[in-house]
């Protein structure tokens, strides 16, 4: 039997091939590298997701004119997928330089945590591109059994054992949900694939088969998103997790979740547009509220930005709602750009909000709290100020991305006909001052006690330099991105 | 009522109350007989959705392989309940509303819809399987199964092949028992 496709579809997939085949490479070398020499495995891990990145542009340019299908129109390779693959690979590399001295010094072995890493990451990758329901669902499974064992791969620690328990049993149970609506799609509309399955939504009347199934698809995809009421996991695994994987989680998945969530929405149930919107606006209004309420009580930092992360989440999917509601009046979808240009910007805060957790990580497992920050502008001027940037972005104030994202999300909805939810969003914006600012006020108003506990680590604080620069450099000219981010919409 | 749909409520019927019985039963091992008992009772639905290698493959895997593991792990670990733990959480009240509440909206879409698409579309559960048969390239179900497989769905089954790996990873990891100590 020959292969059943053209041989140039493999070179769509040539990202995804080679980094697996590093990351079993890896795994390989890693039985014979003595713990204590992991470092080298750590670099090579990073060095093998740039390869896939460069390999990316490499892809596109020699399968074919973009958007390129293949595998029987089991992905396809667009340029809202490149978007997201380089996030997720930026993402997975600065997680590996956070880990670097914290799995380094830590008697755990690093080899197969690397190893997982560039699996989610390949998981990932083909979630960015899947436009089949069976292979968007394989990718994401890949995607989160790797996540699962990450989140509990320092398993004589409680806490990171707990992390990883819930968060398997939960996430399974999502996958069943999510996979349960998949198969009432199908038999409501007779095909996995979304181009499909649109085709035949339109072409037929409204069922509540239908309906049921396009519920329980967004319900896995809200959990998956960490969106209310599917959120509960989300702060006991970003607390108990090593904390890079927390970095990760927030981060890369989360990407990778949205990417799905709006390929499916839109390519595949696009037609019923109206009828799911309702339910979408529901848990943006009550995932806002809910992260941003709960961030409030919280002392534990990582606990912090999980429901921090939450609140972040709803105001995601106001974009969502928005490119929902159709287009404005020069015929231009604002809602989906907006998302994109937010979830960038998500990305650089979150990770450089994270790599400071990591570098002040000091008083022993899913311990930081709050007080870890007091009187760090005096000891570290430079670290309190980039945390601050981050906090400003976080919460949204100019000249920083968060501030630039939040705009174009906010006004997107008020456009697209859900200003009390845009107000709502403002709102809660302001609510999470609150809980940012308790961070700036122990940097910058209390006094610090005892000596600055601070690991020198030049390789995650390269990659918070990293994050402050594109934070700022995406809130003071944000007119590159938006035109990248406009050139990477769903067909 | 015709004998497949009949066979399909009796065997549904017994897959429930064998789930039933996983949940209710107080020893582990009576827990997984029921278990057994339900796979059984799914590989004959599949039977009567013509779905006869998913049939085989859930008796040889699910009633078969993974079955025996889980009585080797439950008579390796030694499981026992303390006399004094509730059986009950204490949210299983709202747990069990919820659960019916889900019952009766999805069953009743379900039931309701089912039949009325079934008519409507080609979305009946073999159809492309009958096809690829129908085709000539494969001689029964298992060659159909076979030929949409490693054509078709080669790239999912590729990647789950990646997904599978990574399970076995992160069960050794998780599940070694020394750690590898500082040199």
């Amino acid at each position: 039997m020959t292969f059943p496709f053209p041989a140039s579809d493999l070179l769509v997939i040539l990202p995804e091939l080679v980094l697996t085949q590093l990351a079993l490479g890896i795994l390989l070398w890693a039985t014979v590298v003595r713990k204590g020499r992991e470092a080298t495995l750590a670099w090579v891990s990073i060095a093998s997701l740039a390869a896939a990145a460069v390999l990316i542009p490499v892809a596109a340019r020699l399968s074919g004119p973009l958007p390129r299908a293949a595998f029987g129109g089991m992905l396809t390779l667009d340029r809202f997928s490149i978007f997201f693959k380089v996030l997720v690979l930026l993402a997975t590399a600065v997680t590996i330089l956070f880990s670097l001295k914290f799995v380094g010094t830590s008697s755990y072995p690093g080899g197969e945590y690397y190893a997982l890493l560039l699996f989610s990451a390949v998981g990932m990758l083909f979630m960015a591109s899947g436009t089949h329901l069976v292979s968007i669902y394989i990718a994401l499974e890949l995607m989160a059994l790797s996540q699962y064992v990450l989140a509990g791969y320092f398993k004589r620690e409680t806490k990171s054992v707990e992390a990883a328990a819930k968060y398997f049993v939960l996430g399974a149970f999502s996958s069943g949900v999510l996979l349960y609506g998949i198969s009432l799609v199908y038999g409501a509309a007779g095909s996995l694939d979304l181009g499909d399955v649109a085709r035949s939504l339109a072409a037929t009347p409204r069922s509540s088969l239908l309906g049921v199934g396009i519920v329980l698809t967004a319900s896995g995809m809200l959990f998956k998103i960490a969106s209310a009421p599917f959120h509960v996991w989300a702060p006991d695994v970003y607390e108990g997790a090593p904390t890079p994987i927390s970095a990760f989680f927030s981060v890369g998945p989360k990407l990778a979740a949205y990417a799905i969530f709006a390929r499916i929405f839109f390519v595949g149930f696009g037609p019923r547009a109206g009828d799911w919107a309702p339910v979408l606006a529901a848990s943006a209004a009550l995932t806002m509220v809910v992260g941003n309420v709960g961030a409030l009580l919280q002392q534990n930092v990582k606990r912090m930005l999980g429901y921090s992360s939450i609140g972040h989440a709803g105001y995601a999917l106001l974009g969502l709602l928005a490119y929902a509601s159709g287009t404005d009046a020069r015929g231009e979808n604002f809602g989906l750009w907006a998302i994109l240009i937010y979830l960038a910007a998500y990305l650089l805060m979150t990770l450089g909000a994270f790599g400071l957790v990591v570098l002040l990580e000091a008083k022993g497992y899913a311990t930081e709290s709050v007080d870890d920050f007091n009187g760090l502008s005096k000891k570290n001027p430079l670290a309190a100020a980039a945390m601050l940037v981050f906090l400003l972005s976080l919460a949204g104030i100019p000249p920083t991305a968060g501030f630039v994202g939040k705009y174009f999300l906010f006004s997107a909805a008020m456009k697209a006909g859900w200003p009390s939810l845009a107000l709502l969003a403002v709102l809660m914006s302001a609510v999470s001052l609150f809980y940012y600012f308790r961070i700036a006020r122990a940097m910058y108003l209390v006094e610090g006690e005892g000596e600055l506990r601070w690991r020198e680590e030049p390789a995650v604080a390269a990659a918070v330099a990293v994050c402050v620069a594109g934070t700022l450099l995406l809130g003071i000219l944000p007119q590159p991105f938006v035109a990248l981010a406009k050139s990477c919409l769903l067909p | 009522m015709d004998v497949s749909l009949a066979l399909f409520w009796a065997f549904a019927a017994v897959a429930v109350a064998g789930a039933v019985g996983v949940i209710v039963m107080r020893q582990p091992v009576h827990s997984a007989l029921f278990l057994l008992l339900t796979f059984l009772a799914v590989a004959v639905l599949f039977v009567v959705a013509h779905a006869e290698f998913v049939a085989a493959v859930q008796v040889l895997v699910y009633a078969g392989g993974i079955m025996v593991l889980f009585l080797y792990t439950i008579m390796l670990v030694n499981v026992r309940r303390q006399a004094g733990e509730p059986y009950l959480h204490r949210q299983a009240g709202v747990a069990l509303g919820v659960g019916l509440l889900l019952l009766a909206v999805v069953g009743g879409v379900v039931l309701g819809d089912a039949r009325r698409l079934a008519d409507a579309h080609a979305a009946a559960p073999a159809a492309r399987l009958t096809e690829v048969v129908g085709s000539g390239v494969a001689a029964g179900n298992s060659q159909a199964v076979g030929w949409l497989l490693y054509r078709e769905y080669l790239l999912p089954f590729e990647i789950a092949s990646v997904l599978l790996l990574v399970a076995m990873i992160g069960a050794v990891v998780l599940g070694k028992r020394t750690m590898e100590k500082f040199d």
